[in-house]
């Protein structure tokens, strides 16, 4: 039902009813109160279609329409991020310091958690909906070594896990705007500033002080915050499958 | 007739009308299927009913919710002056730290003073000496115990900002408020580090357990129901405080409540793995509402 409850573009509100689209917030309050007002209202409500939720193919993966699209986009996003820390628990031999193994295993744990949670809450509210498993690709990632050196092409462990809380936390930052229901915001709300814990965490260990240091275009104070196609794009690195992430929030 | 089509047009009178109605999606649930809430969107009277709930108990303004985080940003800077200028702060990484997070919460006060005159509104204000401002008195004499405060400022206004973030769906607000919002739990984060806490919320954290800050982590409970705050010459509204329903505590370990769908128990409701309560509880930080956050028991008793 919230896939619908959304605003449309003003091109589409201007094509519909010109009288009622002019509406004032004052005479809605009149509305609110008054019966007779409603009818009018009533009688404004003509046919528009109802979205329908993209399916995926096999390869290709598209998040869908609405707020499931959204709750999709963060559930991509924590799968990579689980199977990123998972894998790095699993080291047998870790290039990390040993202060640094129990914080990395509990991150693990936290992004298991928030990738089992969105998909326990995706499928539960809607139903059919969700995206498949993503094959995670880090073969741009050296899991041997903790920093990676100036002359490394690969990244680091702790590269890696800055690239993905940093991006993790821009793409909450800019997807909220997206979400119709307060429930979905409020849920990333509690996610996003975990992630945002993590990445200062790691910077920290990356080099000591930068836990909210501005690089390039970031405004100084302010978190970053990142379109699904931009963030999809640097994402797009570390999955197998395509990821069309164009109907995001529609 | 889709009726549908109304609230799309209502959402340019009210850019809030479809939080008014998400965040009481029990209407929409209690009416059951499609079908009949076809039918039933037909009846004038269920409308008129409709709007009157949706409309009920009216959301604070942007300018209030700004006053609200702007009194919070407030307090930081002005907690961070004094923490400076006491000069127990080690040389070096710790004081550089610590500037680099005044400068933050003076670059969100000066942002959010704008953004409430931009809307119409009159900024609340502070000074060393006068309005909003960290109550002297309270300073700790100790580095060790000055650093507990800033935790506990920055743990609250992680949770203060979430707090009040869904009331900002449909406004360009939302999207820089949620950018100082998860700066705040990178302050938060870097402060926990330097105390030797995990980065994260814990159930082993120290001041969960400690008498004198443990309220920044507890289910919210507020002793005031005002919903006018007269703080730094100035007046705005907060959204009265409803004691059935207090925010959960930072050891919350349930998750999603939606409508009438009950929330999942993180620990062993979400798969086939069960998880530890603390790393449940670490995995999200909880909300406060605006009169929980001003209680005396939390950020409101450290205004002077």
């Amino acid at each position: 039902m919230s896939d619908t409850l959304r605003p449309t573009d003003s091109q589409s509100l201007q094509q519909g009813q010109p009288l009622l689209a002019r509406i004032k917030r004052r005479s809605f309050f009149m509305y609110a109160g008054a019966t007779a007002g409603a009818t009018a209202l009533a009688l404004a409500g003509c046919s528009k279609d109802e979205t329908t939720p993209s399916s995926s193919t096999s390869g290709n993966v598209s998040f869908g329409t609405g707020d499931a699209s959204v709750l999709n986009y963060a559930y991509a996003l924590e799968q990579l991020e689980a199977a990123f820390y998972a894998k790095v628990a699993a080291l047998t031999t870790s290039p990390l310091q040993p202060a640094e193994v129990p914080y990395f295993a509990k991150m693990a744990l936290h992004e298991a958690i928030h990738r089992d949670f969105l998909r326990t809450a995706i499928n539960r509210d809607f139903s059919g909906n969700i995206i498949p498993d993503l094959t995670p690709k880090f073969d741009s990632i050296d899991f041997t070594k903790r920093v990676k050196a100036a002359t490394d092409t690969k990244l680091g462990i702790l590269d890696a896990a800055k690239a993905f809380e940093d991006l993790g936390v821009a793409a909450y930052n800019g997807a909220a705007k997206l979400f119709k229901s307060a429930v979905y915001l409020g849920i990333a709300g509690q996610i996003v500033s975990v992630e945002a814990r993590h990445a200062a965490y790691v910077r920290d260990l990356i080099t000591p002080g930068s836990f909210a240091t501005n690089e390039g275009t970031d405004v100084l104070g302010f978190d970053r915050q990142m379109t699904p196609a931009a963030v999809l794009t640097v994402a797009q690195a570390f999955v197998e499958q395509t990821l069309n992430g164009s109907t995001i929030g529609q | 007739m889709n009726f549908f089509n109304i609230i799309d047009l209502l959402a340019e009178a009210d850019p809030d009308v479809l939080d008014r109605f998400s965040s009481r999606r029990a209407v929409f649930s209690s009416l059951g299927t499609v079908a009949q809430r076809a039918a039933l969107a037909t009846s004038p009277l269920f409308l008129g009913a409709l709007f009157q709930k949706a409309y009920a108990g009216t959301a604070s303004l942007p300018t209030d919710i700004l006053n609200y985080a702007l009194t919070l940003e407030l307090l930081e800077a002005d907690f961070y002056r004094q923490f400076l200028a006491a000069g127990q702060i080690p040389a070096g990484a710790a004081t550089d730290a610590i500037t680099v997070i005044k400068t933050h919460e003076d670059v969100h006060v000066d942002y959010l003073h704008k953004a409430v005159i931009a809307a119409g509104g009159t900024p609340v204000t502070g000074s060393a000496t006068a309005g909003i401002r960290f109550n002297p008195s309270l300073l700790p004499a100790t580095y060790a115990d000055q650093l507990k405060y800033a935790q506990v400022l920055e743990d609250t206004g992680v949770r203060a900002y979430k707090g009040r973030a869904a009331e900002l769906i449909g406004t360009d607000l939302l999207t820089p408020v949620l950018q100082i919002h998860s700066i705040e739990a990178r302050h938060a984060a870097h402060i926990r580090t330097m105390r030797g806490q995990q980065p994260w919320v814990s159930l082993g954290d120290d001041l969960a357990a400690d008498a004198s800050y443990k309220a920044a982590y507890t289910s919210g409970v507020a002793s005031s129901t005002k919903t006018v705050m007269a703080l730094g010459g100035t007046t705005y509204g907060i959204p009265s405080y409803n004691p059935a329903r207090p925010s959960p505590p930072e050891s919350n370990l349930q998750q999603g409540a939606a409508g009438t769908k009950p929330a999942v128990l993180i620990t062993t409701g979400i798969g086939s793995i069960t998880y530890t309560a603390d790393d449940a509880a670490a995995a999200f930080d909880e909300p406060l509402q605006a009169a929980e956050v001003l209680d005396s028991s939390r950020a409101g008793g450290l205004l002077a």
